[in-house]
């Protein structure tokens, strides 16, 4: 079976990478788990958005779009779900989807595996994230909600931290080539 | 039939998703329903590991703090404390236990304090799982007699109210979010008000006219006006006031530390509740002890 392959065109190659069986799942629930847990002891730690690094990172590894914008559904609406009845089903959602999505997207056209490029990734999607939160509450639900703010790029900057840290963890899931 | 070409399948499935998200949605806000399948389900799926994380957080921070952390506070000592790491290890766990029975004593003296009204202790074992809510989930629910809509309070002041109860959790609203809010009065002039959570850690009292008198530092009760909690409990003081049009901007810090919940009590009732005061001495009597039990929070 082939573990990695590689997608062609225009001169250069890009890696596609595949994981241990259950890699994505566990990785998920755990993320989701940890997401609900951890603001409980560290009030700070609310900052974070796991699931959206999650799906991220998947998405710029499996490069694949159709994937990624199922996973990034998953994951929002299991968000949601867990967020209480304030947030409806489909907030998370929509924008996780589209998340994924590009992600995906963009790691079929570049190599995403150098830390600094992943930085700069997981902070625009990070923000890319809270825009598409805000259009869905102020178009689809008729809250007011700012569209950018110091908090969020700040939460930014801290994700795209984290991020660096958690790929290469996540790294050790992928199955060797 | 129109074939789609294999490099727009994903758009197209994007699209598709996208859309049923949409409709979702707005079936959501059309019927209110919350999709409460789901959420049960993903709800009754995490709960177990948040509990056992809760715990298991909980045993690995108190040992963190009484043990790991003071190991190298001193070189001069090290060997001695090598020496006597197992039993600073069980020193520290009987320090985080002394900890949380010193939490609970005072969850147990509030209850005794105010026996008329059901309640029932709970631990906190969970938050939310993104930035756009803030709730905390309890480790009780609708078996223990939690509904929706009942409040949630600890002995420093208000909490939130329920907002989701399931069969063994149930999820609080906190007094932080944006669509939370309670009724209030400033406790030297009396003004009432409702004060609500912007998504941020202060309140904000919402509908005080500018010609009225508030002060800093003045203390923020309950009213009772919301039906959900008696009168005179402590929302929190002011610590910043600018005028505005028509009313006031009046910043409010909460009397609880919402970002540090470990336990919090539930008040078992739908229906308005009379609190009697702190400084009441018939109030502040022991009762038996199975005023702290679910014989209690049976009570209407």
């Amino acid at each position: 079976m082939i573990d990695t392959f590689e997608i062609r065109g225009g001169g250069s190659h890009i890696e596609v990478h595949k994981f241990r069986a259950g890699a994505i799942i566990i990785a998920t629930l755990l993320a989701l788990v940890i997401q609900a847990s951890f603001p409980v002891h560290f009030a700070r730690a609310a900052i974070l958005d796991l699931p959206l690094l999650v799906t991220i990172y998947f998405g710029l590894s499996r490069r694949n779009p159709s994937t990624g914008l199922l996973l990034g559904m998953s994951i929002g609406l299991l968000q949601d779900s867990l967020s209480g009845p304030t947030v409806p089903l489909g907030l998370y959602g929509i924008a996780k989807t589209i998340i994924g999505y590009l992600a995906s997207s963009i790691g079929a056209r570049l190599d995403t595996e150098h830390p600094a490029a992943r930085f700069a990734l997981t902070a625009v999607f990070f923000i890319a994230h809270q825009g598409l939160i805000s259009l869905t509450r102020r178009i689809l639900l008729a809250q007011p909600e700012s569209w950018f703010n110091m908090r969020v790029f700040i939460a930014a900057l801290v994700n795209a931290i984290v991020a660096v840290f958690l790929f290469l963890l996540l790294d050790r899931l992928r199955k060797r080539s | 039939m129109i074939a789609i070409p294999s490099r727009h399948k994903s758009l197209v499935l994007l699209a598709g998703v996208i859309v049923l998200q949409v409709i979702l949605l707005a079936m959501q806000i059309k019927r209110d329903s919350q999709g409460r399948l789901l959420r049960v389900w993903t709800v009754g799926a995490v709960s177990p590991f948040e509990r056992a994380g809760s715990y298991g957080f909980g045993w690995f921070r108190d040992t963190w703090r009484h043990y790991f952390a003071l190991r190298n506070t001193t070189k001069e000592n090290e060997r001695l404390r090598e020496e006597n790491d197992a039993l600073k290890l069980q020193v520290a766990q009987l320090q985080g236990k002394a900890a949380e029975a010193d939490r609970l004593a005072v969850l147990l003296n509030f209850r005794k304090s105010h026996a008329d009204v059901p309640m029932i202790g709970a631990r906190v074992i969970g938050a939310s799982a993104g930035a756009a809510s803030q709730t905390i989930q309890l480790d009780r629910g609708e078996r223990d007699g939690i509904r929706r809509n009942m409040g949630v309070i600890t002995p420093d002041g208000v909490i939130g109210k329920v907002v989701e109860s399931y069969s063994n959790t149930s999820q609080v609203l906190l007094l932080t979010d944006k669509e939370s809010g309670v009724g209030a009065t400033l406790a030297d002039s009396r003004i009432q008000s409702p004060v609500g959570g912007q998504g941020e850690p202060l309140l904000i009292m919402k509908y005080v006219p500018n010609d009225d008198s508030v002060n800093l530092g003045e203390r923020v009760v309950t009213s009772g006006m919301d039906r959900i909690f008696p009168r005179d409990l402590p929302v929190g003081t002011v610590t910043d006031i600018k005028p505005g049009n028509p009313f006031k901007q009046i910043r409010i810090k909460p009397a609880a530390n919402l970002e540090r919940l470990e336990e919090v009590i539930v008040l078992l009732s739908l229906h308005p509740l009379e609190m009697k005061s702190e400084a009441d001495p018939a109030a502040a009597q022991p009762s038996t002890p199975g005023v702290a039990n679910s014989s209690t929070a049976a009570k209407p």
